[in-house]
């Protein structure tokens, strides 16, 4: 399949991309002390492209999305820098990061109804939206608001406005939460586990606009999941976060077809459809580690089958383009992709 | 093939946590909550121990001397003895009628509570266990009951029934047992929707016995709660009660009955008579509710994380 | 094929709402209460062989966990009948359905929410087996920690909470539980959805080194195909209650029959799958509380036709073990 680049008009220019994060760091102090849940993150998105973030629960990948937006609640502290078109949204006040969320970034989450209002009509919470960051007049607002309806495939548009969020089914709520996101025309839009709690017809369904929208508008996408399958289906770019670190990184062919860390290829593995039927699942042994007790160097080591007396150094990123954080890499040809079975 | 999953991460706490335990770890994180479990610890304790610590005992008549009556705070009586807090019109020391009669309004208070609590207990879990026709008779009485303002029902009862703590008792459990049936049966039906009473259910235990070690301990932290804050409701009420003369008897006073005692004195300078009840009866009920709201912070996964 | 261990015959679930006198003067008011009335499974006759594995596929509204609570005794069917090696359980005297109930057990969705959170693991897992007098009192503990072995968990976390644990034991845990009362036939119903990638890797490992050990057979309900399509040997499609197409999983997955069961193949994203163009098909899941009449499929259906509308399809067997409920199918 033919890889879209962004629509012609939008100007990329090359080695200055929408959004670079380096060195995110997201803390919590909890009752058994303080807690890294982001560790050192460095990101890119260019204009008009879909990263895909996957981790577990745990690793830090949702906090990174909130971190980036201003979204962690005071105890928490974020560090680092997040530079989005040339600003450093980590130094930005209050005010400024509001206008930001609201016009040039925007977040979509699992739960549509952490972004509905259960008791304002659709067209309310739409308008009032529109109103907030651009002048216009109500009329006009709403204009806007019902072509954002139609624009994610939603049917009768001017009826459904009247609506309220309970009225909608669960993907038809998540639509509405991403038409909302998508009123200011935004450069980025982060989205946590969008598809997650829906049907796999009507995942289908908002894949098919997501992927639509970002083509023809050159909106940028993080998409923050749990699941391969989706990402690699929709992403351009994978990151791989274990543990609050990003341990590889790279595009989805490379990261999917040749995974160099052994966390990567072991996630990789344990997909059902990678393995022969009915014969026992590659499996990563143990479980994902507590951020409060993460063992010393590198965080996967207990679980790694590679793992040798140097990882209880930290490891760097090697490699470029497709990056890893490991010393031991595993070997570039391990796997054609969804031949090698390991019983 | 697969390897005994050794704990590391959540699991690797070595001592099984109860979860009693991390309720109380957690309760102490609040210091409003810390004081007034202490000023709750203090006002039972002091009630209970009311028998020692109490200069006089108020019930005993022959301790009374008429001539000590309204004696102003820290004035010494004609035994010698100071009266901290001052005499009412009897003679009574102030100090030991507040001890005597917070001991009356503690009993009061918790006894109707754990009566009503049991009682709604039962016919709560009942409506919600077995609800059709069961439910809406039970759920009907208690919304006729809840319909009603408590003060009323309690007076018109002990109007019909008369003066006693037992009576008093009876007529503030009749008052409050339809608050928990109607808590327990909310929460039971949410309990009872959830998997491990379908386990339960599918590993065919008994009823009584899904009710009893399934549902019942589940459903009791958010009753407790209530229950807390529905003592101090009681003492309220109890005193209320016995303001309007309806309530405890003359003979065994609680802080109600103090407070109106002292009443007809407050306008001629004596207002020792009536305050020094009145802020115990605040200090008891303002500690029961701080305990109470912090619990119900600490039990309700809502407002927790 | 041996006979079968479990027989479904035409399975219906429905449930329904009257509204009582408050309700009905709120209604005379003009408040909207509704009755309803739902059919949540209609209608399913399925056959279990001793040892196999059925996987039960479909979306949210499809009537899969209901017809899983009816299997398990759970949920009375309100029609049709469930047969127990061959005898119909309804018939059954009191002691003997009682051991047949127990001999279905059922492995939940939520580790936290099946298991109760005020007993500790040892007690979860030896409250039935005492109960039922399956061991002594002296024994529990002894066959508590041999059933904790047998699903990878340490006996020595026998008198922890639930909430000591983490999401992949915590299903090891309610495994466990399913597992002390010596049953033959376990219903999974999405027990591995919640659980991260990894961890559901070792549970579904767990689950076919059981069913070689203890010779289980199972019904193993899930949204999630690539799970199904590996674990089980024969697959069956529901939508709205009712199954539109079941067969061996082999050549179900390599040719779908009913236009559902492509679609739903097609759109389920796979990790070999490239920066792919999404072409769903349209249209949402219809609620149950007021079903299309006809082919229940039709208005999403790229085939409908006229006939769809008017004619509910039956399941026939379309190729020797291969069950659809497609019109399509009659047209030669």
């Amino acid at each position: 399949m033919n890889q879209d680049q962004p629509m012609k008009g939008q100007q990329i220019e090359a080695g200055a991309p929408l959004l670079r994060v380096e060195g995110l760091r997201t803390e919590f102090e909890t009752r058994a002390g303080a807690v890294r849940a982001v560790d050192g993150v460095d990101l890119e998105i260019r204009r008009g492209e879909i990263l895909g973030l996957v981790g577990e629960s745990g690793s830090g990948k949702s906090v990174t999305g909130l971190s980036l937006l201003g979204l962690v609640d005071p105890p928490g502290r974020v560090g680092g820098r997040i530079l989005f078109e040339g600003e450093d949204l980590a130094r930005a006040g209050e005010r400024r990061l509001r206008h930001i969320r609201g016009a040039r970034i925007a977040m979509i989450f699992q739960d549509p109804m952490m972004t509905l209002n259960p008791v304002l009509s659709v067209e309310t919470q739409m308008v009032e939206a529109v109103l907030a960051h651009a002048r216009v007049t109500r009329e006009e607002a709403r204009r806007r608001s019902r072509d954002a309806l139609a624009r994610v495939g939603i049917p009768s548009p001017e009826e459904r406005l009247r609506a309220y969020p309970h009225q909608f089914s669960g993907g038809m709520r998540q639509r509405v939460a991403i038409a909302i996101a998508l009123l200011h025309a935004p450069a980025l839009i982060i989205a946590d586990e969008p598809t997650t709690a829906l049907d796999v017809t009507i995942q289908a369904q908002i894949l098919f606009e997501v992927q639509k929208l970002c083509r023809e508008t050159g909106t940028a996408l993080l998409w923050i999941t749990h699941d391969l399958a989706v990402v690699s289906t929709l992403a351009d770019r994978i990151a791989v976060m274990y543990a609050g670190r990003i341990v590889e990184t790279g595009s989805v062919a490379e990261v999917i077809d040749t995974p160099r860390h052994p966390y990567t290829r072991g996630l990789i593995n344990s997909v059902p459809s990678r393995n022969r039927r009915g014969q026992p699942l590659a499996q990563i042994p143990g479980m994902t580690p507590s951020l409060l007790d993460l063992p010393r160097g590198c965080a996967f080591r207990p679980r790694c089958p590679r793992a040798q007396e140097d990882c209880q150094e930290e490891p760097g990123l090697f490699g470029a383009g497709h990056r890893w954080r490991c010393f031991h890499p595993e070997p570039v040809p391990a796997m054609g992709p969804a031949t090698e079975v390991r019983a | 093939m697969t390897a005994t999953v050794g704990a590391t991460g959540q699991g690797a706490r070595a001592r099984a946590e109860t979860p009693m335990a991390r309720f109380a770890a957690e309760f102490a994180r609040s210091r409003t909550a810390m004081l007034g479990l202490l000023l709750m610890v203090l006002v039972v304790g002091s009630a209970l121990l009311a028998p020692l610590i109490a200069p006089q005992d108020p019930y005993d008549l022959a301790q009374l001397d008429i001539l000590d009556g309204m004696l102003a705070p820290l004035a010494e009586g004609g035994s010698g003895a100071t009266h901290w807090l001052g005499t009412d019109d009897q003679g009574r020391d102030m100090l030991s009628g507040i001890l005597y009669g917070l001991r009356t309004s503690l009993l009061v208070g918790v006894s109707s509570t754990v009566f009503g609590l049991a009682l709604g207990l039962l016919v709560g879990l009942s409506a919600a266990y077995f609800g059709g026709w069961v439910d809406t008779v039970i759920m009907r009485i208690v919304d006729i009951q809840l319909s009603f303002p408590a003060i009323l029902v309690a007076l018109i009862l002990l109007a019909l029934l008369g003066k006693g703590i037992d009576k008093v008792i009876i007529a503030l459990t009749t008052v409050q047992w339809a608050y928990y049936a109607r808590t327990v049966r909310g929460t039971a039906l949410v309990e009872r929707r959830k998997e491990y009473i379908e386990a339960a259910t599918c590993l065919a235990l008994s009823h009584g016995r899904i009710v009893r070690r399934h549902l019942l301990p589940n459903c009791l932290p958010p009753l407790i709660v209530v229950a807390t804050v529905q003592v101090a409701h009681a003492i309220a009420l109890e005193a209320t009660l016995s303001f309007l003369g309806v309530g405890v008897p003359v003979t065994q006073p609680s802080l109600g009955m103090l407070i109106a005692s002292g009443y007809q004195y407050m306008l001629s300078g004596e207002y020792w008579i009536s305050v020094f009840p009145g802020i115990a009866l605040l200090v008891t009920i303002v500690a029961i509710n701080l305990v109470g709201d912090r619990m119900r912070d600490v039990l309700n996964p809502r407002l927790s994380r | 094929m041996s006979a079968p261990i479990l027989e479904l015959q035409g399975l219906s679930k429905r449930f329904a709402s009257r509204l009582d006198l408050a309700e009905r003067i709120a209604k005379a008011l003009g408040a909207r209460v509704e009755e309803y009335d739902v059919q949540a499974v209609s209608d399913v006759s399925l056959a279990v062989a001793e040892g196999e594995v059925v996987g039960l596929v479909g979306e949210s509204g499809c009537g899969k966990s209901t017809l899983a609570r009816m299997v398990a005794g759970i949920l009375p069917p309100s029609a049709g009948t469930l047969r127990w090696r061959g005898r119909a359980l309804a018939e059954l005297p009191a002691e003997e359905r009682r051991r047949a109930n127990l001999a279905v057990q059922m492995v939940f969705q939520d580790p936290m929410a099946s298991l109760n959170p005020r007993l500790r693991i040892g007690e979860i897992i030896g409250e039935a087996p005492r109960f039922h007098g399956i061991v002594g009192a002296g024994e529990a503990e002894d066959y508590v920690a041999g059933i904790m072995r047998l699903v990878g968990l340490d006996p020595a976390y026998s008198r922890r909470y639930p909430h000591q644990f983490s999401g992949g034991q915590r299903q090891r845990v309610g495994i466990a539980r399913a597992l002390a009362v010596k049953p033959d036939f376990l219903v999974c119903d999405e027990s591995v959805a919640a659980l991260d990638v990894s961890i559901q890797a070792q549970i579904i490992n767990l689950f076919m080194r059981l069913r070689e050990e203890l010779r289980l057979t199972y019904l193993f309900i899930s949204h999630d195909l690539g799970v199904v399509e590996h674990i089980s040997d024969r697959t069956v499609i529901m939508y709205l209650g009712r199954v539109v197409e079941a067969a061996p999983t082999p050549e179900l997955f390599a040719a779908p029959n009913h236009p559902y069961a492509r679609a739903l193949l097609a759109e389920s994203p796979r990790i070999d799958t490239r920066k792919r163009a999404f072409a769903p098909i349209k249209g949402e899941i219809p609620s149950p509380l007021a079903p299309p009449p006809g082919c229940t499929f039709h208005p999403r259906c790229p085939h409908a036709m006229e006939r769809c509308r008017r004619e509910a399809p039956a399941l026939r067997e379309i190729a020797p073990g291969r069950l659809s409920a497609c019109h399509l199918n009659d047209v030669t």
